[in-house]
């Protein structure tokens, strides 16, 4: 039995290609939408389907997302771009060849920042290119290797996807998972991408362990040294946190392969998700043979003119510098208010009808912790952000108390789908009027000789006692902080 | 009846109005006719219903005119003599006893017999021109791109065109003016009118041939028959009576063009045809084994020999390692070609050449050889990897075996080789 040798002078090296699903009405190469449905192979026509003599027709949409994509990623863009057949036989791919961009991908050489435990990493990307997402199979009665037959749907055909491809920058799982989040977190600003649909995100990862020295001190490493590393490939992967666990199982299967003497081998593994491992799929002895060439139904796209047309909204990282500089955030309060687009709109919405101030406290702090303690999101509000500056406005104006506001408004909005109004009608919490306040004020001070004696007396705990009467009598919409100035100036006469 | 014409007989009838009105036109049967089966003349296909009309369908539909039936044709247009298909033979009727040409044998045969007044053919390289000279009728493959291709069921994309066949050449022009046009199903169609043409094509029937200049490549008279070198030149000298004049010209290029040619064509085939696997086309089921093995039982089976032959050659010019060395060649080789064309029609209005350089095979005779089919395309598989119109027009009076002559023009020069070619049919 081999020697057990621990390392710790062991390096990871993980590079990533991405499949996103871009977030178009209609799919890449036809008509058809690209809203999932229940109902298999309802979404399709004679194109996504690969009907004999049906030809694809460039969905502009998709080119236009994708030079977005592109420009975020600071990638450049050629002058023209092709699209080319990538040839396999597969059930769920109804030509069996994938249209996809070979040699002129519409992105090269971009890359992306991400923060990983503080620090500033930039992750090269290779390349980005526009192809077909394939129809999708269900098992039946088995998985994929016991089924007794597969069904196929090809709702999802034609869905345009743009594949990313990374260097192979990533030193650690942690990495990949910041890089991910980053990602979609951009993607979602440019509002071509929704990671609420299912698939919408697929990864594919490839990671080898080397000497730790071979890894110089800015992080490169020299070609040669990972062409001659095995690596894995790691499928099935379908989120960032899914990323992190897939891939910190990985590289300590490999460490422990290379700290007992074995050879780690060159293969493509599925990622368990359920049980946590990854599991060997095939032995990748020989390169697939995919037999690219240009695809003649689709004229070569001129697309130098579209880079400069096309204009991104502002990225993450700028928006958040602008929101400390322009609205005076702290820099924890910034980084919630961009967490996503949507945040950030509304934030910005709220501060211009009010105050930048009140507008984080009841964004940042109120709304997001609310909705967050339920396990919501803010997409999930999007529809009511009248109704959440509405009751910011009842606040504003002093309608309503903070602590009601808070308390009762929101997490009744929230919990039973009320609009605030409504609630406070319905809770009686509209703020005392200053003369029905007045009345109960000289009310209790008339009813309790004896707390009003020990006021004079210097026993601080008798206002708080007449407070309290006061506020029992306007059912508590009065301020109790405006009762207990009422009440000293009143006793004082 | 007894040429074996059609696959499928039917009647789809038209609008009852338009230019075509009344008359009839025969559809290869590689076009897409919703409801109606579409085989390619293939056995994988025979049961094949598409669900949508091609756009040419449509076209013919709202002219008014009547499809009496899809015509026979090689197995997915692979071939130069209709003998590939699934469905058998086509005689000639021209030429009884001779093949009728290929692949739209079906579609020139039933022109020629009187079974249709029109018909529809498709040109990857040679198809149309092919069949049209070797039944003694007239046939236009137009500029890549003219003509709409959706529903056109692929054999190679880059290259084939969808055609009119008919008697003479004010009718087949009558034909194209009806399926020509831009259309968004197909990204690749073009609009003539950027292109300095219109769509007036029977106009330009007039048979107005003064001050005509036409290129002879005489590379394309090399190795023809003497019989219809003879006949060539009996048309030319028709057309110099008439005040057209000509010279020769040599375009080196061309003796690549038929290695070119089916090498990026059979390499296209390959990838077409992949779709075609036992799981919605042909027959499916029952193998034992995985999928791949189960794909290719339903490919064995459902694949003729010819396409079996193609599918291979392109799947292995376009493999790693070959892939330079065939198919980037032969792609180099098409933009020389390209260049050839230009240069020479850049010293003449059109070139003019024998269709095929042999006259109609006997049935059966070229069956075994396919060097002899494949050679026989050396004239018209240029102008398809050129990109570029040509028409094939009868000429001579031998009765027992047609010839035509070809005429090539530049892009979008319909017009030019309709009214050259009224000429002479």
């Amino acid at each position: 039995m081999a020697q057990v040798q621990e390392r710790s002078d062991l390096a990871v090296v993980i590079g990533l290609e991405v499949h996103v699903q871009l977030e178009t009405e209609t799919k890449i190469f036809c008509g058809c939408s690209t809203e999932p449905a229940a109902e298999p192979n309802t979404r399709t026509c004679p194109v996504c389907l690969g009907l004999p003599g049906a030809l694809p027709v460039l969905n502009e949409g998709a080119v236009e997302a994708a030079v977005k994509v592109g420009k975020a990623i600071d990638a450049d863009i050629p002058e023209t771009t092709e699209f080319h057949r990538k040839n396999y036989y597969y059930p769920d791919l109804p030509k069996n060849f994938q249209i996809t961009q070979y040699d002129s991908p519409i992105c090269q050489d971009g890359e992306l920042e991400c923060t990983v435990e503080g620090e500033r990493r930039t992750i090269g990307i290779e390349r980005a290119h526009l192809e077909e997402d394939p129809g999708s199979l269900a098992h039946q009665g088995g998985s994929i290797d016991t089924a007794e037959y597969t069904l196929v749907d090809y709702n999802r055909a034609g869905t345009p996807l743009m594949e990313i491809v990374t260097e192979p920058d990533f030193r650690g799982a942690a990495e990949v998972r910041a890089f991910l989040a980053k990602l979609e977190e951009v993607l979602e600003y440019l509002g071509v991408f929704d990671p609420e649909r299912d698939g919408s995100l697929r990864i594919d990862a490839n990671l080898s362990v080397v000497d730790a020295d071979e890894i110089g001190a800015d992080g490169e490493i020299d070609e040669a040294v990972l062409e001659g590393a095995n690596r894995t490939e790691v499928k099935n992967i379908s989120s960032h946190k899914g990323a992190e666990k897939a891939l910190a199982y990985e590289a300590q299967r490999q460490k422990n392969a290379v700290e007992r003497g074995r050879e780690v081998e060159q293969e493509t593994r599925h990622w368990d998700e359920s049980r946590g491992i990854t599991v060997s799929m095939r032995s990748k002895e020989e390169e697939k043979d995919y037999r690219y060439f240009r695809e003649a139904d689709i004229p070569p796209l001129q697309v130098s003119d579209w880079k400069e047309e096309i204009e991104i909204p502002e990225l993450p990282d700028a928006r958040r510098e602008r929101f400390q500089s322009e609205y005076g955030l702290s820099e924890e309060a910034a980084d919630k208010l961009t967490s996503t687009k949507q945040v950030a709109d509304f934030y910005e919405s709220v501060a211009e009808a009010f105050d930048p101030d009140l507008a984080a406290t009841w964004v940042a702090d109120e709304l997001l912790g609310e909705l967050n303690y339920r396990d919501m999101a803010i997409t999930d509000i999007e529809e009511r952000f009248d109704e959440v500056e509405r009751l910011i406005e009842l606040v504003d104006d002093e309608e309503i108390t903070v602590k009601n506001a808070r308390e009762t408004v929101l997490r009744s909005m929230l919990d039973d789908g009320d609009d605030p109004d409504t609630i406070v009608d319905r809770e009686g919490l509209g703020k005392t009027s200053g003369d029905e306040v007045q009345a109960a004020v000289e009310e209790a001070i008339e009813e309790n000789p004896d707390a009003v004696e020990d006021y004079h007396s210097g026993e601080d705990g008798a206002i708080n006692f007449l407070v309290g009467q006061v506020m029992q009598k306007t059912g508590g919409s009065a301020d109790p902080g405006d009762v207990n100035g009422l009440l000293r100036e009143a006793l004082e006469e | 009846m007894s040429e074996n014409i059609y696959i499928t007989e039917t009647t789809i009838e038209g609008d009852e109005d338009g230019p075509l009105a009344g008359r009839t036109v025969a559809v290869k049967d590689n076009i897409s006719t919703e409801g109606v089966r579409t085989t390619c003349g293939s056995a994988m296909l025979e049961e094949y219903v598409p669900p949508y009309d091609g756009t040419v369908i449509e076209r013919l539909k709202a002219a008014g005119a009547t499809i009496p039936g899809k015509t026979n044709m090689d197995e997915f247009g692979m071939g130069t003599t209709t003998e590939t298909s699934a469905f058998g033979s086509t005689d000639n009727p021209a030429a009884p006893g001779h093949v009728p040409g290929g692949s739209s044998g079906g579609s020139a045969a039933a022109v020629a017999a009187g079974e249709a007044d029109l018909a529809l053919g498709t040109d990857t390289g040679g198809s149309v021109r092919c069949p049209a000279a070797f039944c003694g009728v007239v046939g236009i493959k137009p500029t890549y791109g003219l003509v709409s291709r959706y529903g056109l069921i692929a054999y190679a994309n880059s290259l084939e065109q969808i055609g009119p066949l008919a008697p003479s050449v004010e009718e087949a022009a009558e034909l194209l003016e009806v399926i020509a046009g831009p259309d968004e199903r197909d990204g690749t169609t073009r609009d003539a009118t950027d292109h300095g043409s219109d769509y007036e094509y029977a106009e330009a029937a007039d048979g107005d041939v003064d001050g005509l200049e036409i290129g002879v490549p005489t590379e394309l008279l090399d190795g023809a028959d003497d019989r219809v070198v003879d006949q060539f030149w009996n048309a030319i000298d028709d057309l110099e009576a008439r005040g057209a004049s000509y010279h020769e010209v040599s375009l080196p290029s061309l003796e690549h063009a038929v290695e070119a040619y089916y090498v990026i064509a059979m390499s296209e085939a390959s990838s077409n045809l992949a779709r075609f696997d036992g799981v919605r086309y042909g027959t499916s089921g029952g193998y034992d084994g995985n999928w791949n093995e189960a794909f290719a039982a339903a490919r064995e089976e459902g694949f003729g020999e010819e396409v079996k032959r193609r599918i291979l050659l392109g799947t292995y010019a376009l493999s790693a390692g070959y892939h330079d060395k065939y198919y980037k060649k032969a792609q180099d080789a098409r933009a020389w070609i390209q260049q050839d064309f230009d240069e020479a029609l850049s010293e003449a209005d059109v070139l003019a050449s024998p269709t095929m350089p042999v006259t109609p095979f006997e049935l059966g005779e070229s069956l075994d050889d396919p060097m002899k089919m494949y050679l026989a395309d050396a004239n018209t598989t240029p102008v398809n990897l050129a990109n570029l119109p040509a028409i094939s027009v009868p000429v001579g009076d031998d009765p027992g075996l047609p010839v035509g002559l070809q005429l090539v023009g530049p892009a979008f020069g319909e017009k030019r080789l309709i009214r050259a070619g009224s000429a002479l049919a």
